[in-house]
């Protein structure tokens, strides 16, 4: 089952073509990577579905991007796209306030104001992001004295307490030290029982230990889409063989 | 045990003798950080000396008479001279800085313009805004010498001074915090008065500190604008009264000359009270931004 279809979707910065008649299937309650070396249009297609791109002055967008067969470009509003399709950033975000309002932050947002329901809510999320344990005694504590891999796991907890249908992970570990990624690793796997997860990555071996399918980006095209074992084991491409044998990249 | 991180007086000297440069330097940045200490100390120390014996009881009386040379009223004036010039700038400064940082595209050429007249504005001397205020205020729109005039003048002549720093403490907020909380769906409006205000209220409450400190210090503007009636403005139209605020007092009883003694406790109370504000206001800031 397809959950986001991406049809000859072509963006310009200024000039530059960032992506280029990119053709790309989402399944549902996969793992999709996108991998490539850096500038090739990953992390930008990455921001395309939830139209975080939006954002940037100069950008040019054309094509379309299907959310169960609806255009996300069309008369969906964005804020409520944006709650179907969280996001979990590069570098942690939390913002400066307390572990609890920084997850109550997105059901306050779309009109949750019980406090029975938040602190429902909030409880859920922070298990689901496995990080419940560690936290349930310093909530009211400012979310910027947690370490670097409890921010991650934090803003993932922030992300699914808006329940979203989709997960976008923009390289969620190049910040963190190897224990914090593999608990972050974990954790997708597990998530994807019940969302559809998109992870950019740099680090190949990530792809390979949790992925379903696996996207190779090379100058905004997409070289080689297959499942991460047929990918990474036999790819059909030249050019994929030679950035995940490490000739490039 | 001995501690072996820390170098002792002879190694130092060695180490300049090889540098005699960095001695230079370093005695250069001593020197000059004795003298503004020095300075500010003296400054400090010679009003104290000459004031904090003349403040006596009468100077708090509640109705100024020339025997009692009361600050009582002035002191009041202050407070609502200040109160009310703020409540005029600090709104339209801070929404004016939100729009230049949130919602103009950067690199626009109006943000441009608006900066640089902001700059030429808080560079102008307070007497070219008090002839301003005279003209317009005072006369043109008819309000007298009024303590709504002397506000008036005193908020255009704060407006640059919090805009610009309201905007460089919008722009020093990060910008992955907007991008995490439009990432959750929240709109602009949420994004801004949720997220960035908040964690760009230390900075602007430093601006808004700055603009007191002019207010509290500012004369010339003020005997142009708000006269020098030294009585608490009363009654329904108090806003028309004329009042003076302490620094037009000072300049007034030292002016005067007849009330030199007088005009240093008054000077002493001025001290107190500005140190008094950045403390209150240092103290609110630490109070926000752990919310």
């Amino acid at each position: 089952m397809d959950k986001i279809r991406i049809e000859n979707l072509d963006l310009y910065y200024g000039d530059f073509q960032a992506l280029k008649k990119v053709n790309l299937n989402i399944k549902k309650n996969e793992i999709t990577a996108f991998i490539g070396p850096s500038g090739c249009g990953k992390s930008t297609l990455l921001k395309c579905l939830n139209r975080m791109n939006d954002l940037v002055e100069g950008c040019r967008i054309t094509g379309e991007v299907l959310l169960d067969g609806e255009n996300i470009y069309g008369d969906m509003d964005i804020n409520l796209l944006r709650k179907r399709i969280g996001m979990v950033f590069q570098k942690p975000n939390p913002f400066p306030m307390s572990v609890y309002d920084n997850v109550a932050f997105g059901p306050r947002t779309h009109g949750i104001r019980s406090k029975i329901k938040l602190d429902d809510v909030v409880e859920r999320s922070l298990r689901q992001a496995a990080i419940w344990d560690e936290l349930k005694d310093r909530l009211k504590k400012s979310a910027l004295e947690l370490s670097g891999g409890q921010q991650q796991r934090l803003c993932i907890a922030r992300a699914l307490a808006v329940q979203p249908e989709v997960l976008l992970m923009d390289e969620p570990t190049s910040a963190l030290d190897p224990i914090s990624t593999s608990k972050i690793e974990d954790l997708a796997v597990e998530l994807k029982e019940d969302y559809t997860i998109i992870i950019v990555t740099h680090n190949m071996q990530q792809a390979v230990r949790i992925a379903d399918s696996t996207a190779f980006f090379l100058h905004g095209e997409v070289i080689e889409y297959a499942s991460a074992e047929e990918l990474f084991s036999m790819p059909k491409d030249k050019r994929t063989e030679d950035y995940i044998t490490g000739r490039f990249g | 045990m001995e501690c072996i991180n820390k170098r002792s007086f002879g190694q130092k000297l060695k180490a300049y003798k090889r540098s005699p440069l960095s001695l230079a330097l370093f005695l250069l940045v001593l020197v000059s950080t004795i003298l503004t200490i020095g300075i500010l100390l003296f400054l400090i120390g010679y009003i104290m000396i000459r004031g904090i014996p003349n403040i006596k009881p009468e100077l708090f009386q509640w109705e100024y008479n020339t025997l009692n040379v009361s600050l009582m009223p002035a002191l009041i004036n202050t407070v609502i001279m200040t109160f009310i010039s703020l409540l005029i700038a600090v709104p339209i400064a801070v929404f004016s800085a939100i729009y230049l940082v949130e919602y103009a595209k950067r690199g626009n050429r109006l943000v441009g313009i608006i900066r640089i007249t902001a700059e030429t504005l808080s560079g102008i001397p307070s007497i070219v805004y008090g002839l301003f205020g005279l003209l317009f205020f005072v006369t043109a729109l008819g309000w007298g010498m009024s303590l709504l005039a002397g506000a008036f003048t005193l908020s255009i002549m704060i407006l640059p001074l919090v805009m610009r720093t309201a905007e460089e403490a919008l722009k020093a907020v990060p910008d992955s915090y907007r991008e995490g909380s439009y990432g959750l769906g929240a709109g602009k409006l949420r994004t801004v008065f949720r997220i960035v205000l908040p964690s760009a209220m230390p900075g602007i409450l430093a601006g808004v500190i700055l603009g007191i400190g002019r207010i509290v210090g500012e004369s010339a503007a003020l005997i142009y604008t708000a006269g020098t009636v030294a009585e608490i403005p009363k009654g329904r139209d108090f806003l028309f009264d004329s009042t003076r605020t302490l620094s037009v007092h000072m300049y007034a009883l030292t002016s005067e000359g007849l009330y030199v003694k007088q005009s240093y406790a008054t000077a002493v109370i001025l001290l107190f009270i500005v140190v008094l504000i950045n403390w209150f206001s240092g103290y609110i800031a630490k109070k926000l931004s752990k919310a």
